[in-house]
């Protein structure tokens, strides 16, 4: 700091004589002189009391609409855990057997109005842990070979088994849900298999662009000297055997899977139900649910639940929005009155 | 230059790392005396004497780096940065990628990197200019053009006529008589008189003898380098003599010589050694109280943010053997890392996700917002004075807040409140008044700009200057009128003033004191021209005839005496004494005969004293040729008499003035700057308390106090403090104080508390205590420095509180500096000086906020200020606009960007509780690095830059609305906390609305909706929105540029987010932006709009209702006003001010504002001019700037120190 004064000082020397030379006068526009146009708007009686009027009755509306909305849409929801000992998988659920198989029975008393949608949910799970997060591996799952063979040290514990490069690495492939359902609808005693559509469950933007599989046909070739994650049954490029352009990273199922969730409770889409016979919905029925019981749940204190759903232009059910609003919307009422006596009461005190 | 006045306002380490620095880099041995030999280079490198190149740059191209780096980073807030990093590093902790901590940091970095750059360029250049300044140097017998840097210790050099010193030399020979030399000392301690120097006899026979000089080699000793530019000690040992050396024989680097063809002088400090050197940089770092608040706050944040980790890491624990252990099949746990290790790192990872509470980005926005408010300043019209084209200037860009909490004014009286400008006014001759001006009806007539004037052409030797109206004066003179002409002539004769001739009939006067000037150019102007002077005439032209008078002896003035005689032979060898003088102290020494005239010119007087004027009276008195030759006799005794020869004269004064003929009274206006009254009314009403400080003399300051309206003849009472002892001081404080509050406590009460950084401060406060009425309090030097006393100074606190005004005069600048500590330590206040003198450098300094008066004579004051404006009426502006404005958008800021950064970490510390306390953030990655920086930067910035409540008029018009600023209402702990509050609530709104609006979340086409990525947007998007509009509710003023920032930001958030979230990007990027789509899927259902708005309108109705009834129920004074705005529109501009004529009964007030005559200087034959008028160069340049040709009249002190005190030596 030594010398700044003198250097100024020494500066003035030089600075004086331009001085004189030209006008110091500051520019009179409006902007140099704080006199830019403006609106000054002011929180008044006459826009305040209104205001919150208006927005109450707003409020009303849109929360009458939205739960009536959420009103109208059905949801079916059934947990399979197999907790209690008179739940159809509590054997499943107890014993280490594999492609353990348990059906689910259950009946619909009108018809769930179509298009339907086959959730599977997930509770206590905690797909949003940080380290849980991270551990995958965004180059490999876009098709980079050369990750395929040295897996980024995110992916740890799940990067290599025994000095083999597991792919796809990490713990959010490797705990991909694997319990499978198939559903029949019981007709006159007959089981009749409800087609499922799992086709563009996933995001356009994750089928398309985040998740891509190496450019190599056949596409098992590009696995060569990886294994599949630990707790896989099948590698990748076996996911769906019927169909050859659902496998590797972009099978449908694992891309909802590795979009991970949010919250410790999810449910996540597991199919679509659109084929013909059941366009307009499921019918009022009695439906069976054949469940492969793979996922283990029990040790972390989870539960499993299949649900079945349709949609309204507001997307599922959920009576949250509805109900804040019109709370929200009454109160908005109820205080611009209290505002108004308030106002009628003191005024705004006008003298001085 | 602005850039110069940077300052940190972060935490220093600076002392701990320059005690490093002593600790490894060691002292560099210290001088004890230096010893030199004149034109031995050899010998004077021996002691390495620092050479005369100097550096104020701080860097070259290599260090600029690592140093500029090194210093930003101590700077606790960039340091704390950097450690975030750091721990980021870690792939355990690193909740976030490094960039959301770097690239802020980076920018920050080089913005100021830039900043240093620039200014250390600048620096280099100025360096560069002076070092590359040519002057002769002696060597090897022969006279070289060297640069200045090349110049050594012992080198003699040769100065020229206007040239700067290029060193600290000793001076050897000049080319004016006696060996003097002429030099201005503007730029080293702004006082713009010429100086004298004089050689001793042994080195000034060298003259211009090059041989001489070359052959010269006497050895100097003297002190070591140091800053007093005062003194100087040391002994010249030249041919074995020893001969003394004082501060008389040296020139300061820094100095100009004038006047002087040329003289040399013998180098003795170099460089960084000079006085110039030593004496710089010493300036304090001031920071403003919101910055001390700012910083108290930022820990207690640290605090909190300490709190949260580690409620969040417990929460850890408790999660992991909850919860965690079991989950270990999908979610292995690291080895080797156990629950306790785990919390930990949890705790850091949280450290680094919650760093928004403290984000680098608001020490940037403050800056920022402050330079701007500076800018606002500077280009003020309305501050800007044409007379001398001096806009109002921010020095210091750091300040600005401050000038809104102002509650104690500081003010220096002469040049601040006065222009020092005296203008001969009115007079009373023989009982009649002249000066005033009557129309026909004998009404008074006010006297403006247009009256017509005089017409001087008759007197070709009038000042053209000169501005009288009162046509009967002239022609009473012009008549012949006996009575009349005595006055002027006495006026013409009987004062120091020292006339300069440059050319013929060009007559320019040097008075010491401007009172005199006035006088003696009246005198001039109506045909009584002091012409010249010898030691024993005075040439004068008495109506154009050149009248030589001889000077037989100057009575001269002195403090006891408050008057002055001369007396005189005329040509004709009538002896008169003409003697002026203080009215009192005049008409106890009146002949009887003059009664009559005396009762008149009283009640003229009083006339006088009412407008303000300074007054004198004029008498003579015929002497006998024989009992002036006994008095001379008489005197000649007295003035060699041994002991008490100052008393013995004084009674000798005494005895021949006596029995005077009164011939009349003169009134002089000092003038007043411009408003100065209705300035002070206004900065009254808003609540601050002006304090006079004055060199001057106590009937002086008094008498402005008067005619500036502090001082009103209603008040209660004033009470004078004068005493001479401490017993005595404390009486009369005590006496005054019990007048004031008859059943105030005999103890102080005063408030102890802490404060600061850890509450490591201790504080006093004195509280204020009520009082009935007006008074005020005048105290003198001499008592001010007892009352200033550790054991008086509460008291003399305590009574000065209690009164309106206090106008302290006769102080030292280490006085008023004093008083400004005293009140800024006990009343916890903050405190404002402004002055426009070095005299008021030391009190400008110890404010919190300085002003300087610029465009006056001598910089230094301004130099040293953080703010300058021309006129002391643009006080109130500066004060009750610009400060209110930069206080409210300030603290309107400082509240915003909390509440809008607590948001945002109180919601990520929601998601910890249902994300296992894992340090998963709840938004996107780069929200978190853009939200401070590029989404909310403008909008926040333009709130800081753009708001008013209301325009200046109306705050101008309303001073009381500044008083929150005093109070500092906007922006305390209690602000503090209930902003946090809003916060907390905002920020449970704006996470649990999300969350249970996406509870099982399904898009319309059935898609899951509750996935991460799209809860992220969500939220971030919500969290955007509601601080977006909460701006808009803290705005009052919205101009379209705040308009364009709010909108461009949003529209920005919303195309960045588009943008990170496209499929070009990806696919360029890949895993740099991983919320591919997600803004497209999530923000295309109409249930997230839903949720954005219902959560934006949770978050805003309750704050427009909470205001609202609070408008209605506690309206402040600003929204009283915002309401008067509303219903009238814009006010009326503020009517013009018109002084009302009082009539006084207060005696009249005299004022010599010198302290000592000059009489001993008149008649000393050294000073005086040899030679005739014409080859004679001027002794005094006419500093006058060209626009000042438009002021009535000028005269500029000679020299105009304070008195020391006589009371005890005031204490540091």
């Amino acid at each position: 700091m030594v010398g700044k004064g003198v250097a100024s000082r020494l500066r003035r020397e030089t600075m004086v004589k331009d001085e004189q030379e030209s006008s110091n006068r500051p520019d009179n526009t409006a902007f140099t002189q704080q006199r830019l146009p403006a609106w000054q708007p002011m929180l008044s009686a006459g826009i305040v009391i209104p205001g919150f009027v208006l927005i109450g009755l707003a409020f009303i509306g849109i929360g009458v609409a939205l739960f009536v909305t959420s009103q109208g849409i059905q949801v079916l929801e059934i947990d399979y855990t197999g907790v209690e000992q008179k739940s159809p998988c509590f054997r499943c659920a107890n014993s280490n057997e594999k492609n353990c198989v348990c059906n689910l029975e259950f009946s619909i008393d009108r018809l769930l109005k179509g298009p339907v949608f086959f959730y599977y949910g997930l509770t206590n799970y905690f797909q949003n842990y940080r380290r849980y997060g991270v551990s995958k591996d965004d180059n490999q799952l876009s098709g980079d070979l050369d990750y395929f063979q040295s897996p980024s040290d995110t992916c740890s514990p799940y990067e290599y088994d025994n000095n083999v490069p597991i792919v796809p690495c990490g713990s959010i492939a490797n705990s991909m849900f694997n319990d499978t359902f198939k559903l029949y609808q019981t007709v006159n005693g007959v089981k009749k298999q409800v087609p499922l559509d799992g086709k563009g469950i996933a995001w356009w933007s994750d089928y398309n662009i985040k998740y891509r599989n190496p450019s190599v046909t056949p596409l098992k070739n590009a696995f060569n000297g990886t294994v599949k994650p630990i707790f896989w049954s099948k590698p990748a490029y076996e996911l769906d055997p019927t169909d050859s352009t659902n496998n590797g990273f972009i099978n449908q199922d694992f891309l909802v899977w590795m979009r991970r969730a949010a919250l410790p409770d999810f449910r996540k889409l597991y199919r679509r139900i659109t084929h013909e016979d059941y366009k307009e919905g499921l019918p009022a029925g009695n439906y069976s649910l054949e469940i492969s019981y793979n996922y283990p749940v029990l040790s972390f204190d989870g539960r499993k639940k299949v649900v079945f759903s349709n949609v309204s232009w507001m997307g599922g059910k959920n009576e949250f929005l509805g109900i804040a609003y019109l709370v929200i919307g009454s109160l908005c009422v109820f205080m611009s009155i209290v505002m108004l006596i308030v106002y009628a009461k003191f005024k705004f005190p006008e003298e001085d | 230059m602005r850039c110069d006045e940077y300052e940190e306002i972060e935490l220093k380490m600076g002392s701990f790392v320059s005690y490093i620095g002593k600790l490894f880099g060691g002292e560099k041995r210290k001088e004890l005396e230096r010893h030199l030999r004149a034109n031995d280079r050899h010998f004077n490198l021996s002691y390495r004497y620092a050479k005369n190149a100097i550096k104020t740059s701080k860097y070259n191209i290599l260090t600029f780096l690592p140093l500029n780096l090194f210093e930003q980073f101590t700077r606790l807030a960039n340091a704390y940065f950097l450690f975030l990093i750091i721990i980021q590093l870690f792939p355990e902790i690193s909740a976030l990628p490094w960039y959301t901590t770097a690239v802020p940091l980076a920018l920050v970095l080089s913005v100021s990197g830039v900043k240093d750059a620039i200014d250390d360029i600048n620096r280099h250049k100025c360096d560069k200019q002076v070092n590359n300044r040519t002057v002769d140097v002696l060597i090897n017998g022969q006279l070289k053009k060297e640069k200045w840097l090349n110049v050594q210790v012992g080198d003699i050099i040769k100065l020229e006529n206007n040239q700067f010193v290029a060193a600290d030399v000793l001076l050897l020979s000049s080319s004016e008589p006696l060996n003097l030399v002429y030099v201005e000392t503007t730029e080293l301690d702004g006082e713009t008189n010429l100086k004298v120097k004089q050689a001793t006899t042994v080195t000034g026979k060298m003259g211009f003898n090059i041989e001489a000089l070359a052959r010269f080699n006497a050895e100097v000793r003297c002190e070591p380098p140091n800053n007093r530019l005062d003194k100087f000690k040391g002994t010249l040992i030249l041919d074995g003599e020893v001969h003394s050396l004082d501060n008389d024989k040296v020139l300061l680097r820094g100095c100009a010589l004038r006047n002087t063809d040329w003289c040399f002088g013998l180098v003795i400090f170099a460089g960084p050694d000079t006085k110039l050197m030593q004496n710089s940089g010493r300036s304090t770092f001031k920071r403003t109280s919101v910055d001390h608040f700012m910083n108290i706050l930022v820990l207690c944040i640290f605090g909190l943010l300490m709190a949260m980790c580690l409620i969040l890491a417990i929460g850890h624990a408790i999660w992991e053997t909850k919860a965690g252990s079991v989950f270990q099949v999908f979610l292995p746990p690291i080895p080797g890392v156990g629950i306790g290790l785990s919390s930990f790192l949890s705790f850091w990872s949280y450290v680094i996700v919650l760093n928004m509470v403290v984000p680098i980005s608001l020490y940037v926005s403050v800056e920022m917002i402050r330079l701007g408010n500076s800018f606002f300043i500077d280009w003020d019209r309305k501050m800007y004075y044409s007379k001398n084209d001096t806009p109002a200037q921010a020095r210091t860009t750091s300040l600005n807040e401050e000038l809104g909490q102002i509650k104690y004014i500081f003010s220096d009286k002469t040049g601040t409140l006065t222009q020092n400008i005296m203008t001969f006014n009115k007079c009373s001759i023989n009982g009649k008044a002249y000066g005033e001006l009557y129309d026909f009806t004998g009404q008074r007539v006010e006297i403006t700009e247009t009256t017509e004037r005089l017409d001087f052409s008759w007197n070709q030797l009038a000042d053209p200057k000169f501005i009288f109206h009162d046509h009967s004066l002239m022609e009473t003179v012009r008549e012949g009128n006996p009575e009349a002409q005595a006055f002027f002539r006495l006026l013409a004769l009987c004062h120091t003033v020292m006339p300069e001739e440059k050319t013929e009939g060009e007559l320019n006067y040097q008075a010491q004191s401007p009172d005199e000037g006035a006088l003696v150019t009246a005198a001039r102007n109506f045909g009584f021209v002091f012409r010249s002077r010898t030691p024993e005439s005075i040439t004068v032209m008495e109506m154009g005839r050149k009248v030589v008078y001889d000077l037989v002896a100057i009575l001269d003035f002195n403090n006891v005496r408050k008057r002055m005689s001369v007396i005189v032979r005329s040509p004709e060898g009538k002896l008169t004494l003409y003697c002026k003088g203080a009215d009192t102290i005049i008409y106890e020494r009146l002949h009887p005969s003059c009664d009559k005239l005396m009762e008149v010119t009283t009640r003229h007087l009083n006339e006088y004293a009412g407008d303000g004027l300074r007054t004198l009276v004029l008498a003579y008195k015929e002497l006998d040729e024989s009992y002036l030759k006994e008095w001379r006799q008489r005197h000649h005794e007295a003035s060699i008499a041994l002991d008490g020869r100052e008393e013995r004269l004084d009674q000798i004064y005494e005895d021949i003035e006596k029995d005077l003929i009164l011939l009349g009274a003169t009134a002089v206006e000092d003038k007043l700057q411009d408003g100065v009254p209705q300035t002070i009314e206004q900065l009254a009403k808003a609540d601050m308390k002006i304090w006079v400080l004055t060199g001057d003399k106590q009937e002086t300051a008094e008498n402005i106090g008067y005619s500036c309206n502090m001082l009103r003849e209603e008040m209660s009472e004033v009470f004078i403090v004068a005493a001479n002892t401490a017993q005595g001081v404390k009486e009369e404080l005590q006496y005054a104080r019990r007048k004031m509050s008859p059943d105030s406590a005999e103890e102080p009460s005063v408030v102890r508390a802490r404060a600061g950084m850890f509450w490591l401060q201790k504080t006093e406060t004195l509280q204020d205590e009520n009082v009935d009425g007006d008074y005020a309090l005048i105290i003198n030097g001499h008592s001010l420095a007892f009352a200033l006393e550790k054991e008086l100074q509460l008291e003399l606190l305590r009574t000065a509180c209690m009164c309106q005004t206090v106008i302290c005069c006769r102080v030292t600048p280490l006085q008023k500096a004093q008083v400004v500590q005293l009140v800024k330590k006990y009343k916890q206040a903050i405190t404002l000086a402004i002055g426009d003198g070095a005299n008021d450098v030391s009190m400008i300094k110890a404010a919190h906020i300085g002003v300087g008066i610029s465009g006056q004579e001598g910089m230094q004051a301004v130099l040293s200020s953080d703010f300058s404006i021309a006129q002391f009426r643009y006080l109130q502006r500066l004060l009750l606009v610009h400060g209110r404005w930069s206080y409210l958008r300030m603290c309107k800021f400082l509240r915003y960007f909390f509440y809008k950064n607590f948001t945002f970490a109180f919601a990520l510390f929601w998601y910890a509780f249902f994300c296992g306390f894992s340090g998963q953030i709840v938004y996107d990655d780069w929200f978190i690095t853009l939200f401070n920086l590029v989404y909310t930067a403008l909008p926040v910035l333009g709130l800081g830059l753009f708001d008013q409540d209301v325009s200046d008029r109306w705050s101008l018009q309303y001073p009381q609305l500044f008083s929150p600023g005093q109070l500092n209402a906007y922006f305390d702990k209690k602000v503090f906390l209930s902003c946090m509050m809003h916060s907390w609530y905002s920020s449970v709104i704006l996470f649990f609305v999300p969350w249970a609006a996406m509870q099982d979340a399904v898009r319309e086409d059935g898609r899951d909706a509750a996935d991460f990525q799209t809860f992220a947007i969500m939220g971030q998007t919500c969290l955007f929105l509601v601080v977006s509009i909460q701006l808009c509710l803290e705005s009052y003023y919205w101009t379209f540029i705040n308009q364009f920032f709010i909108w461009g930001s949003i529209a920005v958030y919303f195309a960045v987010s588009f943008i990170m979230n496209c499929n070009g990007i990806f696919i360029m990027f890949n895993s740099m932006f991983p919320f591919i789509g997600a803004a497209r899927n999530s923000l295309s259902q109409p249930s997230a709009w839903l949720t954005m708005f219902l959560t934006c309108l949770l978050c805003l109705l309750p704050v427009v209702a909470v205001r609202f009834f609070l408008m209605q129920i506690r309206p402040t004074i600003n929204d009283k006003v915002r309401h008067k705005v509303r219903k009238e529109g814009p006010p009326a501009p503020a009517p013009l001010h018109q002084r009302p004529r009082r009539f006084s009964t207060r005696r009249s007030s005299y004022a010599f504002s010198h302290s000592r005559g000059y009489g001993e200087l008149v008649t000393s034959r050294g000073f005086l001019p040899k030679r005739s008028l014409k080859s004679r160069p001027a002794l005094f340049l006419n500093t006058d700037p060209p626009l000042a040709e438009k002021q009535p009249q000028l005269y500029r002190t000679i020299s105009e120190e304070p008195e020391e005190p006589q009371g005890p030596q005031a204490r540091m």
